[in-house]
């Protein structure tokens, strides 16, 4: 028998204080690899505040955030900076969008290569030919990219002009640029319509299928209970359930969170 | 419309304009003779002229405002490409790069020793402005204290030739090395700050490096000065005064055209992208796995090692140097060409660059009054056009 595989990601006791206020209380996650979970819970819950512990944006008072790609040594995330997180292959894009509003469509990719490619500035300089050639990498890999999120035609629009959803979907492209085990979608049917929204359960599901796994804030429900392997359901900083959709969609405190108390019970 | 409006309007900014200039144009004391000229004529000019100035800017915009909108409800096509068809061209970009080239090269057998010296001084602060814009323009960091690494780079050769008798050519990649160094010292210590924070912090740097060098007498001679410094050499070469203007000139030229290729490869390379990225919104950078600590560090450095070849060569053109060479004023006019030109834009900023240097000389005709003009002429520049002289344009990777 295998031994039990260890989880992609593996949340422990993860805790944030800000001054006084404790935005996440000893918090306990996992994703598997190839799995897509969701993380939900009402507004104020600390979802994002989780994913900014997550990346490096917040350094966290406590807790293990412990990363373990298939086939390599495990590594400890907390108190790494941002850019060398995404450097362990963890992606994530932003509830509010946060492209690079004046470059191009397709330099927004190509920025998503910067952790995999290393030119400096004297090969920006003299352009060796190792340099030239990585400049031509990026170019191809960030096109192709571009092609498979449907974007290919805006690639030279400002990233600023783009309508709502491409603006969401080229954030996901630029995630995905740096190469991930994991990807970190907020909220990212926030806005869309619901043709917009099926493409992107259909996209969400083909990243899965290429070997990566996902990690979800979401409220649209539908969405997350047609997508998700596994759902965390996050109040006042805390998890107060987790289990397959079914499970959660039945869970009473889930109800209760979501909805309030039941005054007549 | 609203031009009744405009017109209350542009009457209220004629008198306001008189008011405030009423000081400087109409009250001419005459010391001497202890009397006082007042000049009516002049106020009524002056109210006159904003009255026309402001009118003309409104119906300028308005009529700019009412195309946009036009455009954007899809009334009116966009017809600046054809109109810029001409221009773009390739043919003409040779055509003019051939015809500058030409006039560059024989511009010293054409013009006068004085006008060569105006010339270095443009050609000086193209080089600034070139390294300014990848600070402020490219990487979005608000230095108003560059004139620091300027001075570092003068008083390198100033302090180098005095001690040791270095020479300009021995100096120059010290002078730039020095910049270098001096720029991470202060990018170091303020790397967490943005906008205004950043703007104050290297507004005290430059102040900072101004008054050691006025007071630490022992080290810089202090107010006086250091006197002597020799001109670029050639090969042990003497020449005649009017010759090493001439040489300066075209030494100028290629430091010019070298940092323009710098710049330029250093914009379209990783380096320049994660600047721009930076520019835009450093926490996504970082999510992107950009270091920001290292691309501010190298952004301020690489600025500063321009100031400071530019400070070498500003040494050895006026061979003599004085803290009062290197006030604020300087990072302002400096700043002033990377936005005027156009931020991130190289050839804004060297049209930047002549505006603001050649404009204010050649207003010498006004006498008094030419930094008054010279003050309007930014004023209505910034209104009219603030991307600036030439907009930065992204650059676009062709299919394969």
């Amino acid at each position: 028998m295998p031994p039990p595989m260890e989880p992609l990601l593996s949340v422990s006791g993860l805790t944030m204080d800000f001054g006084g206020i404790r935005a996440l209380d000893h918090l306990d996650l996992q994703v598997r690899q190839g799995e897509i979970v969701a993380l939900i819970g009402p507004n104020g819950a600390g979802k994002t505040t989780f994913f900014n512990c997550l990346t490096g944006i917040y350094p966290p008072t406590s807790g293990e955030l412990i990363l373990t790609p298939v086939g390599l040594p495990s590594r400890r995330l907390n108190g790494l900076k941002p850019n060398r997180i995404t450097e362990q292959g963890l992606a994530r894009t932003f509830q509010n969008i946060r492209l690079f509003a004046n470059m191009t469509v397709l330099e927004n990719v190509m920025i998503g290569r910067h952790c995999r490619t290393r030119a400096e500035v004297l090969g920006a300089i003299f352009r060796p030919p190792q340099t030239v050639r990585e400049e031509r990498a990026i170019v191809e890999t960030s096109r192709a990219l571009l092609e498979k999120l449907g974007l290919t035609a805006l690639a030279d629009e400002f990233a600023g002009n783009l309508p709502y959803g491409a603006q969401r979907r080229l954030e996901i492209a630029r995630a995905l640029a740096t190469e991930p085990f994991l990807l970190l979608l907020d909220e990212p049917a926030a806005g869309m319509n619901p043709q917009e929204t099926r493409e992107l359960n259909h996209l969400i599901l083909t990243i899965r299928e290429e070997g990566l796994s996902i990690l979800l804030i979401e409220h649209d429900m539908q969405l997350v209970m047609s997508l998700s392997d596994h759902i965390f359901v996050m109040n006042y900083g805390r998890k107060i359930a987790d289990g397959r959709p079914e499970e959660v969609r039945n869970n009473p405190l889930v109800i209760e969170a979501y909805l309030g108390e039941d005054p007549y019970a | 419309m609203s031009t009744l409006k405009d017109i209350r309007k542009a009457i209220g900014i004629g008198l306001w304009f008189m008011f405030l200039t009423f000081p400087l144009l109409v009250i001419k004391v005459n010391p001497v003779e202890k009397t006082v000229i007042w000049r009516w004529h002049t106020m009524f000019l002056v109210g006159v002229a904003s009255f026309g100035v402001y009118l003309l800017s409104r119906i300028v915009l308005t009529r700019r405002d009412a195309r946009q909108e036009r455009i954007r409800l899809g009334q009116e096509q966009e017809t600046t490409k054809s109109n810029l068809r001409f221009f773009t061209a390739p043919q003409f970009r040779l055509l003019l790069a051939g015809t500058g080239l030409l006039f560059v090269l024989v511009f010293p057998a054409l013009f006068s020793t004085y006008q060569i010296n105006i010339m270095i001084t443009a050609l000086m602060y193209v080089v600034l402005g070139l390294g300014l814009n990848i600070v402020v323009g490219v990487a979005g960091l608000l230095n108003l204290g560059y004139v620091a690494f300027y001075a570092v780079g003068a008083y390198t050769y100033a302090l180098l030739h005095l001690h040791f008798c270095l020479g300009f050519w021995t100096v120059l990649p010290i002078g730039g090395l020095l910049g270098a160094v001096f720029g991470i010292l202060l990018g170091f210590p303020i790397l967490r700050l943005r906008g205004d924070y950043l703007a104050i912090v290297t507004l005290g740097f430059g102040e900072i490096i101004r008054l050691v060098l006025e007071n630490w007498n022992e080290f810089s001679q202090g107010p006086s000065g250091i006197a002597d410094i020799p001109r670029p050499g050639f090969f042990g070469i003497d020449m005649s005064l009017e010759t090493a203007i001439i040489y300066l000139y075209y030494l100028m030229i290629c430091m010019v055209i070298f940092t323009i290729f710098v710049v330029n490869r250093l914009q379209n390379s990783r380096i320049g992208r994660a600047w721009f990225a930076l520019r835009e919104d450093e926490i996504a950078c970082q999510a992107m796995g950009i270091d920001k600590t290292r691309t501010k560090l190298t952004a301020f450095a690489l600025g500063a090692t321009w100031a400071g070849m530019a400070g070498v060569f500003f040494a050895a053109k006026t061979t003599f140097i004085n803290p009062a060479s290197f006030t604020f004023i300087e990072s302002a006019i400096i700043l002033c060409i990377v936005v005027l030109g156009g931020m991130g834009s190289i050839v804004g900023v060297i049209v930047g660059a002549f505006v603001l240097i050649l404009v204010p000389e050649y207003l010498r005709v006004f006498a008094d009054y030419r930094m008054l003009v010279f003050g309007a002429v930014l004023v209505v520049m910034m209104l009219l056009r603030p991307q600036g002289i030439v907009a930065n344009v992204r650059r676009t990777y062709p299919q394969p």
